[in-house]
Formats: structure tokens, C-alpha cells, sequence
């Protein structure tokens, strides 16, 4: 495997906000990344960065072993489908077909002729005249039929109802089968997207908090549910991400068990439940939010 | 899909449950892992995962060019397999909530022929 970006102490500052804060990690290639988070997180700056439009304050970005700044030699291999995508007044979504394959040189328009179909999206329309989700499919179908090796969508559902974002990730899953690529999808719907990923980022407060096999991660917390001082013996001397509670009940999400411990779990009578990426994600948000608090 | 294991894992499970009921047959080929991944709507890299270790167990093999295929025995080897697990999982936390009830064995042994009648 080659790492298609490699990120080390990438800082992005506004003022005295970081909204990317010394964040480090490696992305490699032919894989479906999820970057997770948070709104307000700083996914959309950290894509900003890695694709050449927005600039570090500090650390250094590869991708394709090139700074992405104004380096044409990276960036004709990247698709980047943003929630905010502009396009120019009159333009229709025929347009924007039409002149996609200028920019992408494996762009397939038999491919995105069929995704048109899936989307039902009117092609003779005024762009400003489309609904949400139909603005959201263009960009969808661009990002798909452009096949970039290196393609990030950011929020790309937006306004997109269940059933068509569904074929988005069915198409995705498909395409990326049959024409293996580097794809970073950054949604906050975590539970819809997680049996797509390979491989998760975090981000919280511009600080990736998680960076790990999607396989890893799961499994990598349990909840333990018991009468109290049964989960607080058990858990005692654990990692506890998680506390809940209710009258003499107590409800603890700890890192991930083994086979022996799950077992002495069940011995000592306590009940132990699945931990979704989502819940996972929430929670070890939240410790780090107090963690902040802490550090503040 | 159950999120708390490893879905590789749920996938070579899914695999021997079709080989244990019959649905896939010895030197019967498997379906691609790119199939497996449209149809559970998995990474194909995860679906590649799950293959691999039933590869390695030698329940299936692999025809070079062609294709995944169950291999011969692979349907005992499961069932022996299965079985100690069963015992571990199911048979032993049964004796356990069992002797905290106070249910004794001639007891526990006459509710589960009382079951199967």
C-alpha cells in the first residue's frame, strides 16, 4: 500500500481559532476513508488544505507526494464535491456534464448517463431551478463518473432523501469495486456510512481524535450494564469513555474486551451491549470536549 | 450486520451458515467478494477480509482465475468447530444462570426434554 496523503503538523489558524490543530496522518491509496465529525469540526478546512484551496499556517501536506498548492500535477487527479458547489448563472445539469470530462481524463459518460437515470435528475433545468437534493445528485454524479483517484465529497446528501442516498452509496460501493480509487467521504451520518469505511479520521476541534481501521475500531468499546456496584467493580482500573445511570443501575462504556473478560463480565452477571462507530464516535467526542474543558 | 464484531468476521460467518444449511455445497463456487460487498453493502476490502480467513481455515480454496470454491470436509470442519463454541457460549452461561436460580441438572436436563417435545 502507498500513502496517497501524508499530513504532519498541519495547522490552519483564523485568528486565534485552529481550525485544523497540528493534525498528522497518513491516507492510503485505493481505499474508502471516512472523515467524521462534528459540524464546525474542521472537515471542510482540512479537505480545503489537502486540495489547494485554502493554505497551512503551519506543517506540511503530500498528496501524491507533491504539495497540493497550485501544483496542476496533483490536482487533475483530484475530484473534490462540495456541499457549496457553485456553478456558473444559466448554467443546466447538461452543462455541468458537458463539461466535466475538460477537467477529469476518466471521466465516464456512459456511467454518469446511467446515474442521471438513478437520480432522475432533469438535465434541461436551470440549475438556480433545482431542488436541493437535485443539486446535491450533480455533485454526486460528478464525483462518481469523474473516477479521480483521489475524490472527496464533503456532505455530499445534502437535501438527498433516503432512498437516493442509499443508491449513492450503492453506486459508490459498485464504481469503487470495479475501479479501485482513493475516495474520502466526510459525512456526520456516521451510522449510514460506516460499513462503507476502511478507515476512520475523527476530528474534533480541529484535532484528530481517532485515526484507525474501521475493523479495529469496532468492537473497540463495550457497554456493561449492572446493577452498580457490580459495573464499578468491574470497570474499576478500565478506561471508562461513558457513564450513565439510573436508580441502582449503571451503564459504563469501556475500551474494547477480550474473550476472557467478556466472559468474567457475564459471570459477575452483568449485561453486555454492542457499541455502534456513531455511539463510539458521540462518546469519545464528548470525553474530549471535557478533556478541552480541563485543558482551558 | 451487528456493529459490535468486526463485519470480516459476520461475513465468514454468513458463509459457513450457508455452508452448514446446505445453500452453498462442497466444490460448490462461492460468490465473488465484489458481490458479497454489493449485497451486504460492505467495503469490498472488508468482504476480501472475511474470504481470506475462511481461506486460511481451508474451508474454501481458491481456483486460480475462476473463482472461490468450498472445499471438501469444510462442512464437518464447521460443525466441529461450532459445536465447541456452542458449548462455550451457550451450554456453560445456561449451567451458570441456572445454578443461580437454584435449578439443579436432573432439573435443568427435564426442561430441556420438556423443549423438545
Amino acid at each position: 500500500m502507498t500513502a496517497v496523503i501524508e499530513v504532519d503538523g498541519l495547522t490552519r489558524r483564523y485568528g486565534s481559532l485552529a481550525a485544523v490543530d497540528d493534525a498528522t496522518f497518513t491516507l492510503e491509496g485505493n481505499r474508502i476513508h471516512g472523515l467524521l465529525g462534528r459540524n464546525g469540526a474542521g472537515k471542510t478546512t482540512l479537505m480545503q488544505l489537502l486540495t489547494g484551496q485554502e493554505f497551512a499556517s503551519s506543517g506540511t501536506i503530500r498528496v501524491f507526494g507533491q504539495s497540493p498548492v497550485e501544483n496542476a500535477s496533483v490536482l487533475q487527479h483530484v475530484s473534490f464535491i462540495k456541499e457549496s458547489q457553485r456553478y456558473p448563472e444559466d448554467f443546466r445539469p447538461k452543462h455541468v456534464l458537458r463539461s466535466a470530462p475538460w477537467f477529469f481524463e476518466n471521466w465516464d459518460a456512459d456511467f454518469a448517463d446511467r446515474l442521471v437515470d438513478d437520480f432522475r435528475l432533469p438535465l434541461n433545468t436551470r440549475i438556480k431551478k433545482l431542488s436541493r437534493g437535485q443539486l446535491s445528485a450533480i455533485g454526486v454524479i460528478v464525483g462518481l463518473a469523474s473516477r479521480a483517484p483521489l475524490t472527496f465529497f464533503d456532505e455530499p446528501y445534502l437535501g438527498l432523501d433516503a432512498v437516493a442516498r442509499q443508491t449513492f452509496y450503492d453506486r459508490l460501493l459498485e464504481d469503487y469495486a470495479e475501479h479501485p480509487r482513493t475516495v474520502v467521504l466526510s459525512t456526520h451520518l456516521i451510522d449510514e456510512v460506516a460499513n462503507l469505511l476502511e478507515h476512520v479520521l475523527v476530528i474534533d476541534q480541529g484535532r484528530i481524535i481517532i485515526d484507525q481501521d474501521a475493523d479495529t475500531l469496532r468492537g473497540s468499546a463495550t457497554t456493561v450494564v449492572g446493577t452498580r456496584a457490580a459495573v464499578d467493580a468491574f470497570v474499576a482500573g478500565r478506561e471508562i469513555l461513558h457513564r450513565d445511570g439510573l436508580g441502582g443501575l449503571a451503564t459504563v462504556t469501556v475500551a474494547g474486551l477480550d474473550e476472557k473478560e467478556r466472559a468474567e463480565a457475564s459471570a459477575a452477571g452483568l449485561e453486555l451491549g454492542a457499541v455502534s462507530l456513531q455511539q463510539l464516535i458521540i462518546r469519545m467526542t464528548n470525553v474530549s470536549e471535557k478533556e478541552f474543558e480541563h485543558s482551558a | 450486520m451487528d456493529e459490535s464484531r468486526p463485519i470480516f468476521l459476520q461475513v465468514a460467518e454468513q458463509i459457513e451458515n450457508d455452508i452448514i444449511m446446505g445453500a452453498l455445497a462442497e466444490e460448490d463456487q462461492v460468490p465473488s467478494t465484489n458481490e458479497f460487498a454489493a449485497f451486504h453493502r460492505i467495503n469490498p476490502a472488508t468482504a476480501l477480509k472475511g474470504v481470506t480467513l475462511l481461506v486460511d481455515a481451508g474451508i474454501l480454496y481458491k481456483k486460480r482465475g475462476i473463482g472461490m470454491f468450498v472445499a471438501t470436509g469444510a462442512r464437518q470442519h464447521i460443525l466441529d468447530q461450532r459445536r465447541a463454541v456452542f458449548e462455550a457460549e451457550f451450554v456453560r452461561p445456561l449451567i451458570i444462570e441456572a445454578a443461580k436460580l437454584g435449578i439443579s441438572s436432573a432439573q435443568l436436563i427435564g426442561m430441556i426434554k420438556k423443549e423438545e417435545k
